[in-house]
């Protein structure tokens, strides 16, 4: 799916979290958004999300304009920052929970429900878990069963949000590639906000560099590299 | 690397080894359990042991058969119907004021929050006079509602809004602190996942305050049952009819009828004994959960 963010702004109160800002995400894309903290990533994030709504501008999902959509009918699968893991259920009700809470009809059943979890735990490998509650994982499985509680709902798009934030440097290089490869298999268009430049110019197709509320620039991470357009990108990237 | 190296060993302290920093002396230590022990008996073990020795005085049968007594009767059964009534209305009413305060942002959260803890500062004498003055035969809206034979003060409805003054605050404000510790992160995350509010409330929230909600629920069912002074306003004092146990016990008492009197006032402790017992009970059997929720 294809997302268009149109003159997007977003105030909190008097002071301005985003100043318009437009962007275009191909279909299938893995994207970065990069910026230092109060930059506006993660506030765009979530307005993609359905989680916060903008105060002018509009987005498109597939040409269709979704700014009103509610959070629970954009079908946006979202990792947060700090997982936000259900702790009172275990692995295994924290992934079904999407799909327990679609209404009657379009439930499936608890078969069904069963045999898709089991894919899931197979898909982030970690297929041992189900049982387990949030607390008796480590940091990076409770990420990776954020990630398949996100996916469980079959969804059209993937946010992150500073999905390696909470990690150490050796539990963070292996779930780059890890996330990669899930967006790899799934073709899913994929969002991940991030303060960490290598970590934005190792894994996405595109970097969405951002500072103060404003898109600084947008392209290839080779590109941004070789050809800096402001001295904030060329000072930050080489930070 | 060794810190031995870094570190040469301390002599000086010698009596510090192999004791943790966090640890005091013992003579420090069996002082203050000492003092916990002496402070916890005298000023709650104590009374509590006065009270069933004085209903048990005259013996069992006796205390039974003042027990017995319609007026005794009534008086229980109006504050079983007055906790019954103002315990869950408090219950509902503290949850939406901490998801209201703790979920939303808005301007008068600050002020909200000192309201919500109005009736711990105001004498609940002072509250009674209020609802008199509002609700009172005298009044403008009182005036009518007797009118349509539906007294508030001296009758059942003020002294239920009377003790839900007094036992407003112990729900909501055992809840805040817990949901501001757990933010909001949980509840966004069950909407993305395309459960709606209430599922979301159902399913994610309450699991996760089970435990606060419950305490702050012992505590206003304590508190409801005894409450005095608000009620001895609005409730007239009529024997059978509008006097709760505690204020049956004090109409007791200074009628020298003690026996009666503590006999009433040990039911009451026994009932308000129940809840801090329940509480105790339920945590044994739910360690494990409450561990695997970490809620310290």
């Amino acid at each position: 799916m294809h997302i268009e963010i149109e003159d997007i702004s977003k105030e909190f109160g008097t002071t301005a979290a985003l100043h318009p800002v437009s962007l275009a995400i191909p279909s299938g894309a893995l994207v970065a958004l990069l910026g230092p903290s109060g930059s506006g990533k993660t506030t765009l994030l979530r307005i993609l999300g359905g989680l916060e709504f903008p105060t002018a501008g509009r987005v498109l999902f597939d040409g269709q304009d979704a700014t009103g959509v509610t959070v629970q009918d954009r079908r946006a699968g979202f990792v947060f920052q700090s997982y936000a893991l259900f702790r009172h259920m275990t692995v295994f009700e924290n992934i079904a929970f999407g799909l327990r809470a679609r209404p009657r009809r379009s439930r499936p059943p608890e078969a069904e429900i069963a045999r898709r979890v089991g894919r899931l735990l197979d898909l982030i490998r970690l297929p041992e878990i189900g049982a387990r509650y949030p607390s008796q994982l480590s940091g990076g499985q409770r990420q990776r069963v954020a990630l398949a509680r996100a996916l469980a709902i079959e969804p059209r798009m993937l946010l992150l949000d500073e999905p390696f934030g909470a990690l150490d440097a050796k539990v963070r290089k292996e779930l780059r590639q890890g996330l990669r490869d899930i967006h790899d298999t799934t073709g899913l268009t994929t969002v991940f906000v991030t303060h960490d430049q290598d970590e934005a110019m190792e894994l996405a197709d595109l970097v969405v560099v951002m500072s103060m509320g404003r898109i600084e620039q947008v392209g290839r991470p080779d590109d941004i590299r070789a050809r800096p357009k402001t001295d904030f990108v060329r000072e930050f990237i080489s930070a | 690397m060794s810190d031995a190296a870094l570190w040469p060993p301390r002599t000086s302290t010698a009596p510090r080894r192999g004791r943790p920093v966090t640890t005091e002396t013992p003579l420090v230590r069996r002082t203050l359990i000492a003092m916990a022990v002496i402070g916890l008996g005298l000023l709650v073990f104590a009374p509590l042991v006065v009270v069933f020795v004085e209903a048990l005085e005259d013996g069992v049968a006796a205390a039974v058969a003042s027990l017995g007594k319609p007026d005794a009767q009534a008086a229980i059964r109006l504050t079983l119907t007055i906790a019954a009534i103002s315990v869950p209305a408090n219950a509902v009413f503290g949850i939406a004021a901490a998801w209201f305060i703790t979920k939303y942002d808005f301007r008068g959260k600050a002020f909200l929050i000192t309201l919500i803890d109005l009736p711990f500062s105001v004498s609940p004498v002072v509250a009674g006079l209020c609802i008199v003055l509002m609700f009172g035969a005298n009044s403008l809206v009182g005036g009518w509602l007797v009118a349509q034979g539906m007294p508030i003060v001296f009758a059942l409805p003020g002294i239920v809004l009377a003790t839900m003054f007094v036992t407003f605050p112990f729900v909501a404000r055992e809840l805040i602190p817990v949901m501001i510790e757990q933010g909001r992160a949980e509840e966004e995350a069950a909407l993305t996942l395309g459960a709606s509010g209430w599922r979301t409330f159902r399913t994610v929230t309450l699991p996760n305050i089970r435990w606060a909600l419950l305490y702050g629920v012992l505590l206003c069912n304590a508190r409801a049952m005894g409450e005095f002074g608000a009620v001895a306003v609005v409730s007239g004092k009529i024997r059978g009819q509008t006097a709760t146990m505690p204020i049956t016990i004090e109409m007791l008492y200074n009628e020298y009828l003690s026996v009666a009197a503590f006999a009433l006032a040990a039911v009451l402790t026994l009932l308000a004994l129940v809840t801090p017992l329940l509480k105790t009970l339920l945590e044994l059997r739910h360690a494990d959960q409450l561990s695997a929720s970490h809620r310290h």
